[in-house]
């Protein structure tokens, strides 16, 4: 199976080919792409010799253009395009129907991948993608168990890519405004989701509130793991219940699955963190390489070496099993 | 430095105590220099600051009895070390061999601000562009260090041997994949 | 401008379902849009009740529509789906799984939960057989008046979110059913005892967010009467006022005399706060610098 890890800077790409990466992915440092974040991505001339760097290694890179374009700015976008093309690209990840259909036409020979953002969730949908735009690759939202990715896999030639590692989408990805309801600012169309523009930490005697556009997310004590307060992982009241009611905040871990995720006929695993520094990448790609390559070997899956890298430790396997719902 | 993001190294509270006597106004002169140096070779740095590249930056290593103010000036850096609590729109706080490996990558920013080992106050997007423009900037300070001569450079070596020394820190960069 | 009355987002027993709908012919709107948008495991309950939703409206006549569901995964919900274009009513997609059972050039509706955020895919889903577009109610007022003249290069019929709790989120898990401490499969229909969804409130207990089933929603009821005329300058020309269970006939006939010009603005949103007096309006993601503000008085 391929690797496909994230790089949020030249110096993290370096470091996941480094650390065998089959694939990295990446994106412009503006809001063409879904991690746009303060010190974060690649301008034009970074991309250039960060492929060329990956390509000298045997690595592939793709390059994610994944938010909604905004009307009347639609060149922007397009421009990243051509540029991903001319850069040297493997292969556009892209979500907007608008955009698949500007690179379908004008750039044919660019090979394009569905992102996450664009949540196809079934067969059907996946094999339209492919018909209409010439989709090659599917990212899988984080919605689906891991029958439901092998029903998937029976009915499409497309090639799927599933999230094993890091942040996790508890919506749908792509339709999902919590974010600009709250602060102005979305994944679709900023590339940011409860952006740190509007996040505030008051810390009084030790009980830390973790806030974002001005609505107490998380409260925690001395003790307890600081929270970074992401809407859908934060800890509300509901019909006089108080709890995380949306989710935990845990983090994926599918290291476990990736033995029935190969089985469900899945081409690549995909690691979140565009925003984590290049140590935690190396890490993350390591452990990843050395489960595929075990599996591909025919040997037991090494196991639990990714615990302490996720937030506040815990992880979970997310929707793959099906109780999650 | 194999230690996880939940162990690290504190400067011993007598070892801190000693540096209190150090005088602040020849180290600001010397760090500034210092910083200067790292720019020239690291122009990239600033570059990736973008729209932060002029917010004043408050280092605090928590267990040093100074902190230091630094304003990136748009790649005419500034570094002031004073007592108290310094003054800025971010500040970014933790023990200082945490703060050290976060620039030598030898930690991951993320696990230390969960493990809240690492606490950032005031301009959440400012402090989280410089952490990210110097993970890309892959800085070995100890390199950095024996290329500079002169007057300057004494306090400088002084200080961080003293550091180094007193924690077990290392403080040159390491290679990613033998850090955890 | 006409209004359109968007589909139904909770969970109600088919008898106040039905009722609803029969109010609704004598209501003075031009468009419903019908059926399940949020959960398949509703559906059954009143499923049976749709044709004559659909007779009677048509009857009364107004222009009808079925949504499609907002996200499609499972066998049966894409056989639901399938089934749903064979009905011979115009079909409102809400997620593009339904596009590909369309027989190529066969007309249909956009609804909100697509993502059209852009010129491009206006123009593609015109070519793919779109007559009309209900944009996402996330969209600022700058993109919507940019869709509705591209719309109108197009004849493309442009149609913006009205009133009503925000759909701001669908997943694949229930939260209800989460809430109750059961999974998805096993809900036992936690979500029918709210009407209108079931409040959320952050740790200072300020109201914020909606739960419904796999849906989120906004706290705050969108209402978009103080951008009535720009949206109309700008060439929208349907609001859809999405359905709650207190006052929406009510609600209909204040939009009606909204755009008819016999009351203000001003006056309506006492209208509207008249109705229920603890809702709160929110029209930020139009003008405001967030989805939650609010451009009238505060209460």
């Amino acid at each position: 199976m391929e690797i496909v890890c994230p790089a949020g800077t030249p110096a993290a790409l370096r470091a996941a080919v480094k650390a065998g990466a089959h694939t990295i992915y990446c994106g412009f440092a503006d809001e063409t792409n879904a991690r746009n974040f303060p010190g974060l991505n690649f301008d034009r001339e970074e991309m250039r010799e960060g492929i060329a760097f990956a390509h000298q290694h045997g690595s592939k890179v793709l390059i994610a253009i994944n938010t909604f374009p905004r009307a009347g700015s639609e060149a922007i976008w397009h421009r990243a395009v051509s540029d991903a093309e001319s850069c040297g690209a493997d292969a556009v990840i892209l979500a907007d129907i608008g955009l698949l259909d500007y690179a379908a036409r004008n750039h044919p020979g660019l090979r394009r991948h569905l992102s996450v953002q664009a949540a196809a969730a079934n067969a059907d949908v996946v094999n339209f993608y492919a018909s209409e735009f010439g989709v090659k690759r599917v990212v899988l939202p984080r919605v689906l168990s891991v029958p439901e990715i092998a029903a998937i896999n029976a009915d499409t030639e497309v090639e799927t890519e599933v999230f094993v590692f890091g942040g996790l989408c508890v919506m749908a990805e792509g339709r999902c405004s919590l974010s600009s309801y709250a602060t102005g600012r979305s994944p679709n169309m900023n590339g940011v989701c409860s952006p740190a523009s509007h996040v505030e930490y008051h810390d009084e005697g030790g009980v830390l509130d973790a806030k974002l556009g001005g609505y107490t997310i998380h409260r925690v004590g001395k003790e307890e793991s600081a929270p970074y307060p992401t809407l859908c992982k934060g800890c509300f009241t509901a019909g006089g219940k108080e709890g995380h009611l949306f989710e935990d905040p845990v983090s994926l871990n599918a290291e476990k699955l990736i033995p029935q995720l190969d089985k469900a006929g899945v081409t690549a695993l995909k690691i979140e963190g565009r925003q984590r520094s290049r140590s935690y990448v190396a890490q993350v790609v390591k452990n990843f390489r050395a489960a595929v390559d075990a599996l591909d070997a025919g040997l037991p899956m090494p196991e639990g070496m990714l615990a302490r890298l996720s937030e506040g430790g815990a992880m979970t396997t997310g929707a793959y099993k099906k109780t999650w719902r | 430095m194999t230690q996880p993001a939940l162990s690290i190294p504190q400067l011993p509270p007598l070892a801190a105590r000693a540096l209190r006597r150090l005088p602040l106004t020849p180290l600001s002169f010397s760090l500034t220099a210092y910083a200067r140096r790292i720019a020239k070779h690291h122009p990239g740095l600033f570059r990736r600051l973008g729209e932060f590249d002029h917010t004043r930056f408050v280092i605090d290593p928590t267990d040093l009895p100074f902190v230091i103010e630094m304003q990136p000036n748009g790649g005419q850096p500034k570094i002031k070390v004073v007592r108290g609590s310094g003054q800025g729109e971010a500040r970014i706080a933790g023990p200082l061999a945490g703060l050290l490996g976060l620039v030598h990558g030898a930690y991951d920013g993320d696990a230390l601000f969960f493990s809240r080992d690492l606490v950032i106050e005031g301009d959440t997007s400012a402090a989280l562009a410089l952490r990210n423009a110097i993970d890309d900037a892959e800085l070995d300070l100890s390199a950095e260090v024996a290329q500079i001569s002169g007057p300057l450079a004494a306090p400088l070596q002084k200080a961080l041997s003293f550091i180094e020394n007193r924690t077990g820190v290392s403080l040159s960069r390491q290679d990613e994949l033998e850090v955890w | 401008m006409e209004l359109t009355v968007g589909p139904n987002q909770f969970f109600w027993s088919a008898d106040r379902w039905s009722s609803f709908y029969d109010d609704l012919a004598k209501a003075p709107v031009e468009r419903v849009s019908l059926g399940e948008l949020v959960c398949s495991k509703r559906l059954p309950f009143y499923d049976d009740r749709i044709p004559e939703a659909i007779s009677t409206l048509v009857e009364a006549g107004k222009q009808v529509a079925l949504t499609s569901l907002a996200l499609v995964t499972l066998k049966r919900e894409r056989k639901l789906t399938a089934e749903l274009v064979e009905m011979g009513v115009e079909i409102e997609i809400n997620d593009l799984t339904a596009i590909s059972y369309l027989p190529e050039g066969a007309q249909f509706s956009v609804g909100p939960l697509v993502n059209v955020y852009n010129e491009g895919t206006l123009d593609w889903l015109k070519r793919r057989g779109a007559i009309r577009v209900c944009l996402p109610p996330e969209l600022p007022l700058e993109s919507v008046q940019a869709l509705a003249a591209k719309g109108a290069d197009l004849g493309l019929v442009i149609e913006a979110w009205g009133h009503g709790r925000l759909p701001l989120a669908i997943s694949g898990r229930c939260y209800h059913a989460r809430r109750h401490g059961r999974t998805k499969d096993n809900c036992q229909f936690a979500c029918e005892e709210d009407l209108d969804g079931l409040d959320v409130r952050t740790q200072e207990d300020k109201p914020f967010l909606t739960m419904n089933g796999v849906q989120t929603l906004s706290d705050s009821y969108a209402c978009a009467v103080h951008q009535i005329d720009i949206l109309r300058d700008a060439g929208v020309s349907a609001l859809r006022l999405s359905p709650q269970s207190n006052g929406f006939m009510e609600l209909c006939a204040i939009y009606r005399r909204v755009l008819d010009g016999t009351v203000t603005p001003e006056q309506s949103v006492n209208d509207i706060i008249a109705l229920d007096s603890n809702t709160r309006l929110s029209d930020g993601f139009l003008t405001g610098a967030r989805g939650v503000d609010w451009s009238g008085a505060s209460a």
